[in-house]
């Protein structure tokens, strides 16, 4: 009886603080014109912390630049740890933006693996540093060798 | 039948996971007492399941054994939910009672130290044998009371505990300072924890295998008491030294083992340690579709 009690809790616990989350966020949609005006402007918010990388972390080389193996191994840890919010394909997800904009794709390897670092833990992209350092260059390398994709048009996708 | 109960719950959502999860090869880390700064990424759930073997010099040694649910609420906090139960060998299996933890991250960024601040609620009676932490004066002798006496013994007890780690190099060190207090009674009672880890390899293998060096991570802890409010010290206190080993599969599970020694007369000799664990990706934004939420 204990058990089924405690069991009842958990599912109870947890369930509410997904739907005090859902709400949050949904109230949060409320207040926008649109969705996609939402999204994008939390991706905007998220490319802006691009930019708060600090200057010698920028400029940091990626010393797995030569590594032959570096994109494939980067690819794996990507599927593990970055699409389940970024998509596939890296073009955006449930919750992650597109990592195939040029405001990433332009981006220094080193800000990207200060991004990756540091994470921006209030807008919901976790801290990564639990990968090693070497991990983290092979997310970097694989990241940049996409390149840029567009993201289209809401009215564009919708015109014959 | 309670053990079997929780072995059902964990089997059950571990064999469901694959229905609504991707498979992911998780990173998790070796500790069984030690906590590091890293959270559970947001919207995930983490099933999994610890047992403890402990041998009682002039007693009857024990198996103690735990579910946790791990989810990440946010990225800056993760809430986990226990069910303790044990058996101690020539007595009886009793259901222990649960725990309800929270971890918050108070800081945005990753630092050299990076703290995390750490509550938990515990609604435990006295038979509860997890060792999932040490504090006070909590010595072997405590754990000789029979079951049938020591489950009369009820206990509503609040833990804090602050949480220091970093990753350096490949390497994580982490130092926990824990205080506890039972709320009826009681004074606050502190305990220490000490873990580091590295993976085997650093880099990522180019292609998926169960066997790679860097699926493996190994380490050591070290845990034990540091007295009460009243008699603070190491004086009539527990301590023990671990070698960990986590083995990160790349379906998403995760293994751990762990054989742990008692290092003075007041510890249990040994305590064999090992658990599995399944990371249930998206978990959050299912629940949220059910109540009619989007992702």
């Amino acid at each position: 009886m204990k058990l089924a009690l405690s069991l009842l809790m958990v599912s109870a616990v947890l369930l509410c603080a997904s739907v005090v989350l859902a709400n949050g966020q949904n109230a949060a949609k409320d207040d926008k014109p649109n969705d996609d005006q939402s999204k994008d402007n939390k991706s905007a918010g998220i490319y802006g912390e691009l930019a708060k990388a600090p200057e010698k972390a920028s400029k940091r080389v990626n010393p797995l630049e030569n590594d032959p193996e570096a994109i494939a191994a980067g690819r794996l840890l990507f599927e593990d740890h970055c699409a389940e919010c970024h998509g596939d394909k890296a073009e955006g997800g449930k919750k992650g933006p597109n990592l195939r904009a040029p405001e990433v794709q332009n981006a220094t390897p080193g800000t990207l693996f200060w991004l990756l670092t540091n994470g921006v833990v209030r807008k919901g992209m976790p801290v990564w540093s639990k990968l090693p350092e070497p991990q983290r260059w092979q997310l970097v390398r694989y990241l940049k060798s996409l390149g840029v994709v567009q993201p289209v048009p809401a009215e564009a996708a919708i015109k014959p | 039948m309670i053990r079997l109960r929780l072995a059902l719950v964990a089997v059950a959502c571990a064999l469901l996971s694959p229905v609504f999860s991707r498979p992911l090869a998780a990173q998790e880390n070796p500790y069984f007492v030690t906590y590091d700064h890293n959270l559970e990424e947001p919207g995930n759930l983490e099933v999994e399941y610890f047992s403890t073997f402990g041998t009682q010099r002039t007693g009857n040694d024990f198996h103690s054994y735990w579910t946790e649910l791990e989810y990440g609420a946010t990225a800056w906090w993760t809430t986990e939910f226990y069910l303790d139960a044990q058996t101690t060998f020539h007595d009886s299996t009793v259901y222990s009672g649960f725990k309800w933890e929270n971890r918050f991250r108070p800081l945005k960024h990753e630092h050299w130290i990076n703290p995390v601040l750490y509550v938990e609620y515990e609604d435990i009676n006295g038979t509860d044998k997890t060792l999932k932490e040490v504090v006070g004066h909590d010595v072997e002798s405590d754990y000789l009371t029979s079951n049938a006496e020591a489950r009369q013994e009820h206990k509503r007890e609040v833990e804090l505990k602050l949480i220091l780690s970093s990753n350096t190099k490949g390497w994580n060190f982490s130092e926990n300072i824990t205080a506890e207090k039972n709320l009826s009674n009681g004074p606050w009672e502190f305990g220490y924890a000490l873990g580091a880890s590295r993976p085997l390899s650093l880099k990522a293998s180019a292609r998926r295998c169960a066997f790679c060096r860097q699926n493996f991570t190994v380490g050591a802890e070290m845990y034990g008491g540091l007295g009460d409010r009243y008699s603070f010290g190491l004086k009539d206190t527990a301590h023990y030294l671990a070698p960990v080993a986590a083995w990160n599969l790349p379906s998403g599970w995760t293994l751990r083992l762990s054989p742990g020694f008692g290092l003075n007369d007041n510890s249990h000799a040994f305590l064999l340690r090992w658990g599995v664990s399944r990371e249930i990706t998206g978990f959050g934004d299912m629940v949220r579709r059910m109540f009619g939420g989007r992702p």
